[in-house]
């Protein structure tokens, strides 16, 4: 059962800005199909009785108290900044400002 | 598909003619930052207005590693939040990742939930005025709430112009101390059945979700700060009055930077009368967001809705479910304040107001601190004469509230008591108080540094009546003869004569007197 097609793996590298060749997307097709495949046979031993899981960890609530913690300077936060101006980040162009 | 074209104003109809024939349907999405100490997922402070990424570390500049906590602050205000809207709160909910590519979240994605927000299926009561022209009791209209859930405020970018350094391009400058700000997303179901009281209603729910959110303690509310910000979804369907229910909604538009109260009414009327517009022109509505403008009243096209526009929702896989005991939200739900209607109408009561003067002290956003004012030593009287006057008239002209002008409740209980003991006269405290909104200090201050105090000495009021009379003998003989509104022109004489620093209704006392005819 296919359940990768081409047009998924080219929609998805749109949404993820990956610019993919003719190529590359034949062969990610198949390779995502194979580990859907793989995953999917969970559901072979997952009854009906068992919820979808997101984490492995028998844990809930797991909070810190609403207290302030050091934070960086301006300029530890954008050392690593490829520009930077005015004590921001620079980056280009963006459409809506608010 | 037709378009309408973006930049050009669009053709609208008019309003009465739009809601005769169609029934808008609306739906509000308010986003308010909570005012906890810390951001979501991370100790920084969230102090507004601090200088540019100063309040960041590497969990909310998503640098590689960064493991994200959960404010456990910014849970409880969600549950409040939740309960004062009558919601059902979740006994198990998960965060989930929204997925999109925008400099304002350096993450590449926002933390936010999706299929399971921590409160749902609620409702608020909101107040609009009644129907008449006057003295109609107001009308209830029920808004239900389809969920409230929790996420986290993006950055805050800059535009800068084609000189930019960037190789000549135009560019943006981010700032990420908001970026991670815990949010409270609040959702209204379809709102249908308002006609042609949609816009009064959509102001009026966020007016009462602010005065409620207030109540809280759980935000600071200023809209024009940003700290609650509304968006307005808006559709038409022709009106069928013997079956309105089932017929089908129409495309929505999404309104986004409606940032007052009164924005809010006048966007989703701009809307109703551009749907209209469209609609009667046999065209498509466009499902897309609009941008709205505060200075020209109008919206413009924003961006369509797109195949961009998959966010892969799933659940966040850094954080652990949140799961709220039964006894904890039970003992939140006794936290809760006094609905605000029910406090209206309590406080009312207690003031003294008539309906009218409630209503005005409730559209300019003043119960709060009336109450303040009235707890600082005001009477009911004069803190709503203050408040509601001259403070209101400014904060209605430029959009802003009562309290933004640097004027205070001790103020005004300080200004309210010299009036009260006869140190100021009206003319005088008004003089005081354009001085407070100058910066110019305390009433005390003003008063002194302007020499502004009312003479009680009668004895300088007493020569100033007397020379007047001399002055004026055929004025005064009027009097004399029993005219006494010719009073009136001694009285402006006397006041002019002691520089307007006298008890106008003693001055009146003394001529009286000194005309009185003959026993």
């Amino acid at each position: 059962m296919s359940a990768i097609t081409r047009d998924d793996v080219a929609h998805v590298a749109m949404l993820a800005r990956i610019s993919l060749s003719e190529d590359e997307l034949d062969r990610l097709a198949g390779q995502l199909d194979q580990i859907v495949d793989w995953v999917g046979q969970v559901n072979q031993v997952a009854a009906a009785d068992v919820p979808p899981m997101s984490h492995p960890l028998p844990l809930t609530n797991v909070t810190r108290p609403d207290e302030v913690r050091p934070a960086l300077t301006a300029e530890q936060a954008l050392a690593g900044a490829p520009e930077a101006e005015q004590q921001r980040f620079a980056v280009p162009r963006i459409l809506d400002e608010d | 598909m037709t378009t309408t074209s973006t930049g050009t104003p669009a053709r609208v109809v008019d309003f009465d003619d739009a809601v005769a024939r169609f029934d808008p349907v609306m739906g509000l999405e308010v986003h308010v930052e909570l005012s906890t100490a810390t951001k979501m997922f991370c100790g920084c402070a969230t102090t507004f207005g601090a200088d540019p990424n100063t309040q960041v570390c590497p969990v909310c500049l998503g640098l590689p590693g960064a493991l994200p906590v959960v404010n456990e602050g910014a849970v409880e205000s969600a549950v409040r939040i939740g309960l004062a809207l009558n919601c059902r709160i979740a006994d198990w909910c998960r965060f989930a990742r929204k997925n999109y590519f925008y400099p304002d979240m350096p993450k590449n994605f926002q933390t936010s939930q999706y299929d399971e927000p921590i409160a749902f299926d609620g409702y608020l009561d909101v107040e609009i005025p009644g129907a008449g022209d006057s003295g109609e009791p107001p009308e209830v209209f029920r808004v239900e709430i389809e969920r409230a859930h929790m996420e986290e405020d993006t950055g805050k970018s800059t535009h800068v112009g084609t000189s930019g350094r960037i190789h000549g391009a135009d560019y943006s400058l981010v700032d990420y101390n908001r970026a991670g700000i815990p949010l409270i997303e609040i959702v209204t179901k379809p709102i249908t059945g308002a006609g042609e009281r949609a816009p009064e209603v959509a102001r009026a729910y966020v007016g009462a979700l602010r005065d409620l959110l207030r109540a809280l303690g759980v935000s600071d509310v200023r809209m024009e700060q940003g700290s609650l910000r509304c968006d307005a979804n808006l559709s038409l369907r022709p009106r069928d009055d013997a079956a309105q229910q089932s017929v089908p909604f129409g495309t929505r538009t999404e309104t986004k930077n409606v940032n007052s109260l009164r924005s809010v009414e006048r966007a989703v009327r701009y809307e109703i009368c551009r749907h209209a517009a469209v609609l009667d022109a046999g065209q498509a509505v466009v499902q897309e967001t609009r941008h709205w403008h505060e200075d020209t009243g109008i919206t413009t096209a924003g961006r369509p809705k797109s195949d961009a526009d998959d966010y892969r929702y799933f659940p966040e896989p850094d954080l652990v479910p949140v799961s709220p005991s039964a006894e904890w939200v039970e003992g939140l739900r006794a936290t809760l304040p006094e609905p605000p209607a029910q406090r209206r109408r309590r406080l009312q009561q207690d003031w003294g107001y008539s309906d009218l003067e409630m209503r005005d002290v409730v559209n300019a956003g003043a119960v709060e601190v009336i109450e303040d004012t009235v707890a600082a030593g005001a009477t009911p009287a004069g803190a709503r004469k203050w408040w509601t006057g001259e403070l209101a008239r400014r904060a209605n002209a430029e959009g802003r509230e009562v309290t933004d002008f640097g004027v205070t409740p001790a103020h005004v209980a300080e200004l309210d008591g010299m009036v009260g003991e006869g140190r100021l006269n009206d003319s005088m405290a008004r003089q005081v108080l354009e001085g407070v909104l100058a910066g110019e200090g305390t009433p005390t201050e003003v008063a002194d540094a302007r020499g502004l105090r009312m003479v009680r000495d009668d004895s300088a009021l007493e020569e100033a009546v007397d020379a007047a009379i001399a002055a004026s003998p055929d004025v005064a003989d009027k009097v004399r003869g029993g005219k006494v509104q010719a009073a009136g022109a001694l009285i402006g004489q006397v006041m002019k004569q002691m520089k307007g620093q006298a008890d106008a209704a003693r001055a009146r006392e003394l001529i009286l007197e000194r005309l009185s005819p003959p026993e």
